[in-house]
């Protein structure tokens, strides 16, 4: 019993981990159909100044002002990639994955430069420690915390959308961006406010996943594909497919893995999302509109 | 257009061709020229394993530093060449024919996971050149161009198993990275388990590079095993001991011996979440002896205070000046002059006396089972009774009789 809660958990875990490096992706590809390869250098740069505020600050702290920190760092570095890139690449989806890609690995190389080639660790703060026993099972509090953020972050993000007006705006945009246009919305001011949000969100992704594992130049290779395949699977920029994407990709993944092995489980979760994409090739949750494109 | 990419393919075909069929090895000395020799290093400086292999590199080219202080060898300066296997196999095989063909240097030190050394055999052996490789592995194997100055089987995964027997520990869980090392030293484990009495509680593997543990860890919790012996390389073991630790399982619980985690890689990961746990090895930073002494302080002096020294580095540091003296001794770089030398020769190690098995081109080694302090410094908590002989095809253990 205290095993299937335990494992029931892990899933819940996992796929909020996928959530937090895919709902940053869920904005910028479905937004503006822009293929970001360099989301995962983004939530790289994130964990890499949760590192640099632990070492100034010490660990107790440092993880609650390194969430903002990042999301305000990785969001800079979205803006201007953008500003000099990707805008003008706007209906290229080709050339700007192979640019993202390219930037991807400047940013990699960056990081090795500056910090080394070999992980960094970045301890967790002692207030994290341990777990919360519940049927027997032990939920550790760094997964925890990692759900609630998550939640958090879901919630923040709804709130955007649906009450605030650069939400709105961001929402016509994304519906039909010559009609918005046509509206007087500028849609390219639109544009970096969510590149922007998205960049930032994969920051504060990084500083969770410093709570899980390694931190090294390679971090976002880690997790790209992944986050990818939640943002396809869920439907592109619609939040709710986002998160149900995640929870059924992170609920799969570790039933699977506890039936067989890692490896195989990684396999068969790969299989059941193309399956899918055959059935359903939009994705979980679709924008109806009337628009031809 | 066309034409131009069929120039390029063409180009590319030739330039592939060559690079095969050189047989740089087979040349009388190689890595001379001047009064210079090339000797290549080849690790993983970037990728999974850069977390491990990047201090090697940095062991070995310490000593061909000190062998440059002390008058080189053969009255030469020793010239090295640096190269990154990037924790890609292939990349490695190719990276080491082109230290051998292009470069032309004497040997190679390098390697680190069993993946990457099967990858670079065929090349070695093919080019009749030389390669030393410095970190422990799964045995069965005994190249006649590679000289292994990690251990095999019987000098650490063996006394591993013999302590865990000492105290108790009759029932274990296998967790490994998926590739041939863990795999053959887990096949190796069962085999030893099977005639020792002890049980096996379950075997679970992981991709390289894979950093989410629950589901892993709920099957160690739904086993109970005595104790859990550990396999995993590179950055997974970071997210697993603190992944471990953070799901409440203590070391008095359930202790994880380790056969790839060392200083460096306790450092990696964080002491607090590795501290109280075992690990197998032949070297530690505070193994005594002056010796060690002289080549700890030499370490921090040339790559800072905070570096610790571990096993595989100080088998990086020794490979080098192994192969020095036997080039002294042979008085030639050629391979085969140098492989027929090697036999015999001793060195004062940081980790003891160690003596090169001419035979199976393995060295000496004592084994030593560690238990890891909270600082990061592993104490030593058992030795064997001095070096043990090699014996990569375990043919003086019965039960292993039907492994290779």
């Amino acid at each position: 019993m205290d095993i299937l809660v335990s494992q029931l958990f892990t899933g819940l875990s996992v796929g909020s981990v996928l959530l937090l490096i895919a709902l940053g992706l869920t904005f910028t590809f479905g937004q503006m159909g822009v293929i970001n390869l360099a989301h995962g250098e983004l939530i790289m740069v994130g964990a890499y100044s949760a590192f640099v505020l632990g070492g100034i600050a010490g660990e107790g702290a440092s993880l609650l002002v390194a969430i903002p920190v990042a999301f305000f760092l990785a969001g800079c570095l979205g803006l201007v990639l953008e500003r000099l890139l990707i805008r003008r690449l706007y209906g290229r989806p080709l050339d700007t994955l192979l640019v993202t890609w390219g930037v991807s690995l400047v940013l990699q190389q960056a990081a090795r430069d500056i910090f080394g080639a070999p992980n960094v660790n970045v301890k967790s703060p002692p207030w994290l420690d341990g777990g919360l026993v519940v049927a027997g099972a032990t939920l550790p509090y760094v997964r925890l915390f990692i759900l609630a953020m998550v939640m958090a972050s879901v919630v923040g993000i709804w709130i955007y959308m649906t009450r605030l007006p650069a939400g709105r705006r961001m929402r016509a945009v994304m519906a039909n961006r010559q009609l918005a246009a046509c509206s007087g919305i500028a849609t390219d001011r639109v544009d970096l406010r969510t590149f922007f949000i998205g960049s930032g969100l994969a920051g504060a992704a990084g500083v969770a996943l410093t709570l899980l594992g390694p931190v090294g130049p390679t971090l976002g290779t880690n997790y790209i594909v992944d986050a990818f395949l939640v943002v396809v699977a869920g439907g592109l920029g619609q939040l709710r497919g986002a998160v149900a994407a995640a929870l059924a990709l992170g609920v799969l993944s570790a039933l699977l893995e506890f039936q067989t092995q890692a490896s195989l489980a990684k396999v068969l979760v790969f299989v059941a999302v193309v399956a899918f994409l055959q059935v359903r090739p939009q994705g979980l949750v679709v924008l109806r509109s009337r628009a031809l494109t | 257009m066309v034409a131009i990419a069929l120039l390029a393919v063409i180009t590319a075909a030739c330039g592939a061709k060559t690079g095969e069929t050189t047989a740089a090895g087979g040349a009388e000395e190689p890595g001379v020229s001047g009064d210079k020799i090339k000797v290549g290093i080849l690790h993983s400086l970037s990728g999974t394993m850069a977390i491990s292999e990047v201090s090697v590199k940095d062991a070995e080219l310490l000593a061909i530093e000190e062998i440059n202080a002390a008058g080189g060898v053969l009255g030469k300066q020793l010239e090295a060449v640096v190269e990154d296997g990037a924790s890609d196999w292939p990349t490695f095989a190719e990276k080491a024919q082109k230290l051998i063909s292009v470069d032309e240097v004497a040997t190679v030190f390098g390697g680190w996971t069993s993946a990457s050394r099967k990858a670079m055999l065929p090349v070695f052996e093919r080019n009749k050149a030389l390669l030393w490789y410095p970190v422990q592995y799964e045995g069965l194997e005994q190249s006649p161009y590679i000289f292994y100055s990690g251990a095999t089987t019987n000098q650490q995964i063996i006394p591993g198993l013999d302590y865990l027997k000492s105290v108790n520990k009759n029932d274990i869980f296998l967790v490994g990275s998926d590739y041939v090392f863990p795999r053959t030293a887990n096949k190796e484990i069962r085999a030893y388990a099977g005639a020792n009495g002890m049980t096996i509680s379950g075997e679970e593997y992981t991709p390289l590079g894979h950093t989410e543990y629950s589901t892993v860890i709920n099957k160690l919790k739904a086993a109970k095993p005595a104790a859990v012996f550990n396999t995993l390389n590179g950055d997974s073991n970071v997210a697993f001991f603190k992944q471990l630790k953070d799901a409440g399982i203590t070391p008095a619980d359930m202790p994880v011996l380790s056969v790839s985690v060392a200083e460096e890689e306790v450092r990696g990961i964080g002491p607090e979440n590795v501290a109280g746990h075992l690990v197998a090895w032949n070297y530690y930073q505070t193994t005594p002896g002056e010796a060690n002494e002289k080549f700890v302080a030499a370490y921090k002096k040339a790559y800072g205070q905070d570096r610790v020294t571990a096993d595989p580095i100080e088998a990086g540091y020794i490979q080098v000046k192994l192969w020095a003296a036997a080039v002294e001794k042979a008085g030639s770089t050629n391979v085969e002059k140098v492989k027929a030398a090697a036999g015999g020769i001793t060195l004062d190690a940081p980790e003891g006396k160690v003596t090169i098995d001419g035979e199976t081109q393995h060295i000496f080694k004592t084994a030593r089972i560690g238990l890891v302090e909270s600082d990061g410094q592993i104490k030593e908590v058992f030795a064997s009774d001095g070096p043990i002989k090699p014996d990569p095809y375990l043919k003086g253990y019965e039960w292993a009789k039907g492994l290779s």
